[in-house]
């Protein structure tokens, strides 16, 4: 389980996480704050449906996709937490709308 | 248009130290980084730490924040969150911000886009709860964040420092299994010339080891045969050290050996680059002032070849300084201090590039490992693919859709170069690397159409 060491400095933020709402920390990427929720997967891959979670985060490696207020393959590490956020799993390949 | 002397690329301790000595200087200097604040990852969310968090983290960390505030004062032009999806060998780069893009034109580029960390395919490394080491610390940088259940596995400096900073901060890793072998230790000694001026450098490795030894996490040295199993997560680690079988219970294994160039910028550039059998990668080919094969565009710090935040940072002033010379405004003196300074910081490389050379079972995985993550092709995929004629990286893509994932090769090259060098039986400079073209990262249409038609001004906030 990864769990907070420290009291840190910002406060807190809330957003949604496949619709349930989730506490984070100010400043706290969507990856991170996925990660410290309880979560290690946040995607299933487009080839197998393989479940993935967050790798690198450093904007490297991709695994962390998600879709963020709409917009999927988004990267989570890359993207700080906002109040209200939108956050969704995505699951196998996308889907193309016209 | 938005135009400047000098453009940089990445606001780490090489691009940091750019930016401050063009401005020096008088230049006009613009700074894109992707991060929402700067500092590189070696010091990533520091002016956001707490003194709790500096403790943990340590005084090389510390020394992170009057870097940062040098870089504040210095008068860059700083966007934060911002990407550079597209160079061109005119110095035209474009720049998404919030979702738009801009275009500015700078007489100079400086890239100092720094290291990733050496892709470590091993079997089941693809499983949630695996990740990098150089995660785990960012994880805690940034955060707070630790797994008490953590297993370090691999090699490198990386792996004592994070176990350290864990341990420091009260939740020491479940244990860690170094994948050196034992007899390398021992030929390390042959490296001892190289110690004198680095001994600061072995003196801390010394400190990390036993601050790990003394919180008591079992080490296990000498470890082989890496395998990461679970099913829909991660469940365990299973190694052998000498004959002796390891299976560790676990729900996080952080993997590391080492840390490479992140190559994306250089390759876009079509930098002229080179094998480096010491540091087991491609390097761009630079001269003494850091430029590279094409004219007016440098590259300062690790993305250069492996050297850490001190020398990048000696690195990003040469660069600075040179592009002021060659701009009119600074002297051709100056760089004699520099260069020493950095030479007696890369004295313990020799020692470190042979201590943790990365383990030959991840430079030749088994067939069954997954290679390219993105596309899930494996060792064996692409061993069969090199045996029907495929020669090199670019044709793997369309015998397999190797590097065609989301990361772009981003993960999967440096692999793929060592499995295609070995199946052709041929040197690594000859199977060269994938084709990095724009954009580098993702962008929606929408936002490369509405930047075609934009007048609007790229501006720092």
């Amino acid at each position: 389980m990864f769990e907070r060491t420290d009291a840190g400095a910002g406060g807190q933020v809330g957003f949604f996480f496949e619709g349930s709402r989730v506490e984070a920390r100010a400043g706290d990427t969507v990856a991170a704050a996925i990660l410290a929720h309880g979560e290690r997967s946040v995607r299933t891959t487009p080839a197998s449906g393989a479940p993935r979670g967050p790798f690198c985060f450093m904007g490297t490696c991709f695994e962390c996709l998600v879709e963020i207020d709409g917009v999927p393959n988004r990267q989570a590490c890359m993207v700080v937490v906002a109040e209200g956020m939108d956050v969704r799993r995505q699951e196998g390949a996308r889907e193309a709308t016209p | 248009m938005r135009r400047v002397d000098l453009a940089v690329i990445g606001a780490g301790p090489a691009g940091m130290a750019a930016a401050v000595e063009a401005r020096t200087h008088g230049l006009s200097v613009l700074v894109v980084d992707e991060q929402p604040t700067p500092g590189g990852q070696i010091w990533r969310g520091i002016e956001a730490a707490n003194a709790a968090r500096l403790q943990v983290l340590g005084d090389d960390y510390a020394a992170g924040l009057a870097a940062v505030r040098a870089f504040r004062d210095s008068g860059a032009d700083y966007l934060p969150g911002a990407l550079a999806w597209q160079i061109d060998p005119e110095g035209l780069i474009d720049v998404s911000v919030g979702g738009r893009s801009r275009r500015a034109a700078a007489g100079a580029v400086v890239v100092a886009t720094g290291a990733v960390e050496r892709p470590t395919p091993l079997p089941g490394w693809t499983l949630p709860g695996v990740m990098t080491v150089g995660a785990l610390q960012i994880l805690l940088k940034t955060s707070g964040l630790a797994d008490d259940e953590a297993v370090l596995v691999g090699s490198g400096p990386l792996i004592w420092l994070a176990a350290s900073q864990l341990c420091e901060a009260g939740r020491p890793p479940r244990a860690i299994v170094e994948t050196v072998p034992c007899g390398r230790y021992l030929g390390a000694a042959r490296h001892a010339s190289s110690l004198f001026g680095a001994s600061d450098y072995v003196s801390k490795g010394f400190k990390m080891m036993r601050r790990v030894r003394a919180a008591g996490v079992p080490v296990y040295r000498g470890a082989s045969d890496v395998r990461i199993e679970g099913r829909e997560r991660v469940s365990h680690v299973a190694f052998r050290t000498g004959r002796r079988e390891h299976r560790l219970e676990t729900a996080c294994v952080a993997l590391h050996q080492g840390v490479v160039p992140n190559p994306q910028v250089a390759r876009l550039m079509r930098c002229a680059h080179e094998w480096s059998p010491a540091q087991r990668c491609f390097l761009p080919r630079r001269d003494r002032f850091m430029e590279t094969s094409v004219p007016n565009f440098f590259l300062a710090g690790d993305g250069g070849g492996i050297g850490g935040a001190k020398a990048a940072a000696l690195e990003g002033r040469i660069a600075g300084l040179r592009v002021a010379e060659k701009a009119g405004r600074a002297t051709g003196s100056g760089y004699g201090e520099i260069e020493r300074a950095l030479k007696r910081d890369l004295a313990v490389r020799p020692l470190l590039e042979h201590l943790y050379a990365p383990s030959p079972e991840i430079l030749q995985p088994a067939d069954a490992t997954v290679v390219c993550r993105c596309e899930e092709v494996t060792a064996g995929d692409i061993r069969h693919a090199v045996s029907l004629g495929a020669p090199g990286p670019n044709q793997l893509k369309s015998f397999l859709r190797c590097g065609m994932g989301p990361c772009q090769g981003r993960v999967c090259g440096l692999p793929v170069v060592e499995i295609v060098a070995a199946g052709r039986g041929v040197a690594h400079d000859a199977v060269g690397y994938y084709g990095i073209r724009p954009p580098l990262k993702p962008l929606t249409l929408g936002e490369i159409a509405a930047a075609a038609d934009d007048g609007e001004e790229l501006a720092a906030e």
